[in-house]
């Protein structure tokens, strides 16, 4: 009953989905990026469609974080194409960055949640400093309304010195959700968590894709995060992605790479 | 050797260029609206308490001595009866405001540079930065404004209570009364010594808070670069108020005493 309802469900989304489905949110071409001693990025080509869910994988110190640094302009790329929303980045003024900002979540890999402010005060932020609502009631609904959606309701006086790894992380979600982004960037998400709480996460960032209808890009170590969450998932080496596929794909990859990622697992 | 000479002085060079910068950033900020009201009368409450006994004790000390120390000198010279002038002329002019300054620099800037330095280890202030709000006016403009009021209203209590630690000190000798020792201090001072020494300590306020939020904000990551902020917070912004001290009492005999 309940699988046939779900089937339903995503054979009732194609059409709306097949209309915007092509349109591409990010676009990078060719980024490269290096600093003072190295090149980090060499040649990086991808497109982020809507509503999808990409999964980038790689070694340490590959420079996945700083790909997606550069998607927010917090690092400028050295050469290269790199557009969001159809807009060049690197071309965007002080206020046109800000814009654009507020359409892109980020959720950095140690929460960064604001330590001197509660769970509360956290989640109200973005709404007052950077939707700039005013109306505590409206504020009040949508901190309890998305901190209730990480299961959470029940910290939010707490200060994040009082709260675990895997809340802190569910609460910095929750804090990057609740201006409802377009674009999603999860810089590894699940990383230092145990098992179960992983799979929550994983789980939870799938919903809000399909709640909100965000597009992502997942960074993540995590086979089983990458399995639940990844419409397609590419596999970065050495400032390149060397393979692209579905998950089911590149379970099947020859490549020594992108074998000793799903070897892993098994 | 001298390879090391030159990227030392580039690197100075370039700490100028990004002071600017950020001075030029912050100044922005000010005119965008949007002023955080609440977070500025939090740091100017926890500013003024934090320094608060530090600067009381301080001054109190500083009056005590400069009178034990003041007195064989203007005794030999007849003039003890100048002592309570002596006193306020020097405290207020120019041993207040930089004793509180100092002090203020080591409790202060070293604190806002911890603070503002952990938050950019903890990826706090790129979070800011990149969910659109503006870490800026929030954390910056606020607390600069802060310790540009707190320092002078904290420099004008230090010099009420190093006179009455001067006054302490001369009743043991003297036995002058409380009243006559404050209107002697007050008869002698005027608005040449007043005004300079209030609008100093606003700009010694200034350059802690900047320096302080300056050396937070462009920390590195890694856990050793918040103590390297707070303690070369307190360093430079021990320096500006020399410096400023310098230039302020050019400009003082400039304008007042000639
Ligand atoms: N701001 C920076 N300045 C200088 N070098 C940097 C900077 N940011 C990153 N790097 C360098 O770029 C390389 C890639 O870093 P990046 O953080 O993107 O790795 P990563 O793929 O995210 O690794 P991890 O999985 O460990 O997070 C690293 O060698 C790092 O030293
Ligand atoms: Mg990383």
């Amino acid at each position: 009953m309940k699988a046939a309802d779900q089937h339903n469900e995503t054979k009732k989304q194609i059409p709306a989905k097949a209309k915007k489905q092509d349109e591409v949110v990010i676009h990078a071409k060719g980024l490269k990026k290096g600093f003072v001693d190295k090149e980090v990025l060499r040649d990086i080509t991808f497109d982020l469609k809507r509503g999808e869910n990409m999964v980038i994988l790689g070694k340490s110190g590959q420079g996945k974080s700083v790909t997606i640094q550069c998607i927010v302009g917090m690092l400028k790329p050295n050469a290269g194409e790199l557009t969001v929303f159809g807009e060049k980045v690197a071309e965007l003024n002080d206020e046109e960055l800000k814009q654009l900002r507020i359409k892109i979540g980020f959720l950095f890999q140690s929460g960064a949640l604001y330590d001197s402010m509660t769970v509360r005060e956290n989640l109200e932020f973005p709404l007052t400093r950077v939707l700039k609502l005013n109306d505590q009631q409206e504020i009040d609904k949508r901190v309890e309304e998305v901190l209730d959606g990480v299961g959470l309701l029940d910290a939010i006086d707490k200060l994040p010195s009082d709260l675990s790894g895997g809340m802190r992380k569910r609460v910095g979600l929750a804090r990057t959700m609740i201006v409802k982004p377009e674009i999603m960037l999860y810089d590894e998400p699940t990383t230092g968590l145990d098992p179960i709480t992983s799979r929550e996460i994983s789980e939870l960032i799938l919903h809000l894709q399909e709640k909100y209808k965000t597009s992502s890009v997942i960074i993540t170590h995590d086979m089983e995060c990458a399995r639940i969450t990844a419409d397609r998932v590419l596999v970065m080496d050495n400032g390149e992605f060397i393979a692209e596929g579905s998950f089911k794909e590149l379970q099947k990859s020859d490549n020594k790479i992108v074998r000793s990622f799903f070897n892993q697992e098994i | 050797m001298a390879e090391q000479a030159i990227t030392g002085w580039r690197k100075w060079a370039e700490g100028i260029g990004e002071q600017c910068i950020f001075f030029s950033r912050f100044f922005r900020n000010i005119f965008t609206g949007g002023f955080e009201w609440s977070e500025f009368v939090r740091q100017c409450y926890e500013i003024g308490y934090r320094s608060m006994m530090l600067v009381g004790i301080t001054s109190f000390i500083m009056g005590l001595v400069l009178i034990v120390q003041l007195r064989p000198s203007l005794v030999e010279l007849g003039a003890a009866s100048m002592l309570p002038k002596t006193l306020a002329v020097s405290l207020i002019r120019e041993i207040g405001p930089v004793i509180t300054a100092i002090i203020c620099a080591g409790k202060i800037a070293s604190s806002i540079g911890a603070e503002l330095g952990s938050m950019k280890v903890t990826e706090q202030i790129d979070a800011m930065e990149v969910s659109g709000a503006n870490p800026l006016q929030y954390l910056v403009v606020t607390r600069v404004f802060a310790t540009s009021i707190m320092v002078p209203l904290l420099a004008i209590i230090g010099d009420v209570i190093g006179l009455f630690g001067g006054f302490l000190a001369l009743n043991i000798t003297d036995n002058i009364s409380l009243s006559l020792y404050f209107t002697k201090c007050i008869s002698s001072l005027d608005f040449s010594d007043l005004l300079p020494a209030v609008v100093k300590t606003v700009f010694f306020g200034f350059a802690i808070g900047f320096v302080g939020c300056y050396k937070g904000y462009h920390s590195n990551k890694g856990t050793e670069s918040v103590g390297i902020a707070a303690n070369s917070a307190v360093v430079t912004a021990s320096l500006w108020i020399f410096v400023i001290d310098a230039i302020a009492v050019q400009i003082t005999s400039l304008l007042f005493y000639h």
